[in-house]
Formats: C-alpha cells, sequence, structure tokens
C-alpha cells in the first residue's frame, strides 16, 4: 500500500460516505484503476460495519413484521397476477410442509385482496354481493394463515425426549430466477481452516457448490444468492466438510442432505 | 425487479430486524422513523436480493451499513446517495444472536473507550450522525488532515481488535 498512502485516509473517509469535494473526486478517479485500494476500500467499510453491527438497542415492535409482509405479499400478488396472465407459475418452495404453507398461505392470502380490490373497483351496486362473499373467504384465510404468520404465533419444533438441538437448515429456491436463500441452524462447530459447503444437487449431473459457510458461536448461517447456473433444478441440497476456501467439487461424505417432495 | 419467497423473508426478518432497527434507532433517535428505514431495508432486500453478495461478506454486516446509509441519508433529508448494489464490504462479523452481538458491542466499546475523546468523538460524527470530514473539522475548529487520520486509525483500531481475538 506504500505507493497509494496518499489515498489511505481518504478511502477511511470514503468507507464512511465522509469524503466530499475534490477530495472524492480525485480518490474515485483512482479507485477505477486501482483493485488494492478498492480491497482495502471494503475493508474499511467492514471496519465500520464493526459499529453499527455492535449497537444495541430496544428490538422494533411487532407491528413492523406484519407491515412488511403485508407489503411484501402485496407486490407478491401483483407480481402473481402478471405471471397468471403470461405463463404457468413453475415456483415450488419444496423445503418443508410449513415453509410451504406459509407461503402458499400469504399468497392466496394476498391473491385474495387483490381480487377484492378490483371487484370493487367494477362498481359498487354488482360488487357488494360479491364483496360479502369475499369478505367471508378473507376471513376463512386469515384464520388459516394466522397461527403461519402472525408475529406472536409461537413457532415450535418437536423432537424427540432428550435429543439435544439437531442441525437444520433449510433452503429456498426459486428455479427460475437462480435466487436460493438457506439459513441453518444448530451446526456442529468445524475444524480450524474448514468450513461447510452447500451443494445444489441437480436432477442429472454433479453438484453445484452453493455457497460456503461457517456457523457463528450458536451455530447460525444464512446464504443469500450464491452464484448458480440458470434455471437449474434441484432434486436436492447437501452439505459437506470442505476446506475453508470451498471446493468446485465435494471431497468429503455429505454430512446434510435434504430432497425437495 | 421484484422476487423473493415469502417464507424466506420472515425468517431473514426474524434473524435481522434487531440489528437493522438498533442501527437505524441510534442513528436517527426516533422510533418511527427508525420502523420507517427497517422496512425500506428489507423491501429493498425483497425486490433485489442479487444486491447481495454472500461471497463478499456476512448478509448480518451488510444490512448494518445499507441501514446506516440509509438512516443518515434519511436523517439529511437527502436523497439516497448510494445505490446498494454498490455497498460492497470484506467478511465481517454476522451477529445475528443477540448474546453475540451484546458481546462484539462490549469489545467496540472497550476499543473506543481506549482512544482520546477526540478521536472517538470524530469517528461517531462521521459514522453516526453522517457528518463530512470538512464539517467535523468546522465543528471541532481542527485540521482536516487531523480529522482524516483520527477516523482512519480509529477504523483500523477496530479492525485489530476483532482480527486479534476473532
Amino acid at each position: 500500500m506504500t505507493e497509494h498512502e496518499q489515498f489511505a485516509e481518504d478511502l477511511a473517509l470514503h468507507a464512511l460516505n465522509a469524503l466530499e469535494g475534490e477530495d472524492r473526486a480525485n480518490l474515485e478517479k483512482h479507485l477505477a484503476t486501482c483493485s488494492a485500494c478498492r480491497i482495502e476500500l471494503e475493508q474499511l467499510r467492514g471496519d465500520g460495519a464493526l459499529l453499527a453491527l455492535s449497537t444495541l438497542g430496544p428490538k422494533p415492535p411487532l407491528r413492523s413484521r406484519q407491515r412488511l409482509l403485508d407489503a411484501v405479499a402485496k407486490e407478491s400478488a401483483t407480481e402473481l397476477t402478471s405471471r397468471a396472465r403470461s405463463a404457468p407459475d413453475t415456483r415450488r418452495s419444496w423445503w418443508g410442509v410449513l415453509g410451504w404453507a406459509a407461503t402458499a398461505a400469504v399468497i392466496v392470502f394476498a391473491a385474495s385482496l387483490w381480487k377484492e380490490n378490483s371487484a370493487l373497483k367494477q362498481g359498487l351496486a354488482s360488487a357488494s354481493a360479491e364483496a360479502a362473499q369475499t369478505t367471508r373467504e378473507l376471513d376463512d384465510l386469515r384464520r388459516i394463515a394466522a397461527p403461519i404468520i402472525a408475529p406472536e404465533a409461537q413457532r415450535v419444533t418437536l423432537v424427540a425426549v432428550k435429543t439435544p438441538p439437531q442441525p437444520q437448515g433449510k433452503a429456498f429456491y426459486l428455479r427460475d430466477r437462480s435466487n436460493l436463500v438457506f439459513v441453518a441452524n444448530n451446526m456442529p462447530a468445524l475444524p480450524p481452516q474448514k468450513a461447510y459447503e452447500l451443494w445444489l444437487i441437480p436432477t442429472q449431473g454433479a453438484p453445484i457448490p452453493a455457497g460456503v459457510f461457517k456457523p457463528d458461536a450458536h451455530g447460525s448461517a444464512t446464504i443469500v444468492n450464491p452464484p448458480l447456473p440458470a434455471g437449474m433444478e434441484a432434486k436436492a441440497f447437501a452439505i459437506t466438510v470442505e476446506n475453508e476456501a470451498g471446493s468446485p467439487t465435494p471431497t468429503s461424505p455429505v454430512v446434510m442432505i435434504g430432497t425437495g417432495e | 425487479m421484484k422476487s423473493g419467497d415469502q417464507s424466506a423473508m420472515a425468517e431473514l426478518y426474524d434473524r435481522y430486524s434487531s440489528v437493522v432497527y438498533a442501527v437505524a434507532l441510534r442513528v436517527l433517535g426516533d422510533t418511527g422513523a427508525a420502523e420507517d428505514v427497517l422496512q425500506e431495508v428489507f423491501l429493498q432486500l425483497w425486490r433485489n436480493p442479487g444486491a447481495f453478495d454472500s461471497a463478499r461478506g456476512s448478509l448480518g454486516a451488510w444490512l448494518a451499513v445499507i441501514t446506516r446509509n440509509r438512516a443518515i441519508d434519511s436523517l439529511r433529508r437527502r436523497r439516497p446517495e448510494t445505490d446498494i448494489e454498490d455497498v460492497i464490504l470484506s467478511v465481517a462479523p454476522d451477529l445475528a444472536v443477540e448474546a453475540d452481538r451484546s458481546r462484539a458491542a462490549e469489545k467496540v466499546r472497550g476499543v473506543l473507550g481506549t482512544m482520546p475523546p477526540r478521536q472517538r468523538s470524530a469517528l461517531e460524527m462521521a459514522y453516526f450522525e453522517g457528518m463530512s470530514h470538512s464539517e467535523i473539522a468546522t465543528k471541532t475548529g481542527e485540521p482536516l488532515g487531523t480529522i482524516k487520520t483520527r477516523i482512519r486509525t480509529g477504523l483500523i483500531a477496530l479492525r485489530k481488535a476483532f482480527q486479534s481475538s476473532g
């Protein structure tokens, strides 16, 4: 970094968005051609993140969760409508009954809201009877969806008596967009220099790397959108233990696996 | 782009909403405004999940930085200055679990406690109040170069503290 010392302090300010004017313009020009300084900038942002991550405070109010899920459901309803007009929806949330049920319940709930809204726009007189019917349907759906999506709902996983917490991974995969979210809990600690590697097992061909992760002190880890080939159908997801840099192919036995339906 | 899986979003919210809300509240000092930033950050993740590159760092750290940036924009009543896809940071702890965050917070407070008060103040003014280096220099009456040095050495001190003990 010696040759870049002149930019060292500006990089720290830029990492906090605190650099301005000519200094900022000069640094951005330099960053466009200097990978070493780009890496240092990313590192400094990570250093700044420690300040943010260590901020403690009250939890957000319960209503925030519902507000977010309502907004997400509303956007999904719009998307669902446009998809229904173009092609059959091939997406499948294949992991777990609860995950599927929650997804399905929210989508159905949101679609019903959209339906209700559209019906009202068509005219008050003719819509009144239909609205009453829709309201009854909505009430039914709310009763069904509430235990699944309500923030105050208790979520309990039942295991055999005297069984210690079991490692668990949940993968949420949208094939047509190559979107993958993976959440793991209770993962055992790893030997030094080792990491867990997630694999997408396609219906044909070799396993595809889907992210390397190291669980935190509580065994939790998250992978969001690892690079994946487009449109790959997943027969299963699996986890092996690999060197921490990851491996292009599995080199050790599968320690966890989950298949679709 | 609108994409995602709602139950996955609920999982991510349950895991990271405490971090996001705490950062927003620290910057804004107002629960309503912090709640708005919380919504905005998670909706951005929902609409554009590809903006986060898991190969480059932890989701918790990335969300914390995105939140801090959005909260500062809100505080200063300006349009968002940085696209979330441009926020790339190297690996930082995830700290999704409350107990881990408490330990990390204690460690950060320890590092800040060893800094000269003026250095700590400059770092906090830049990070949590979104002040530029020239604004800090004007407020404190100190040279620009001094402010730059204080902020950089402050960040490096945090890095070393976490590198040395993991």
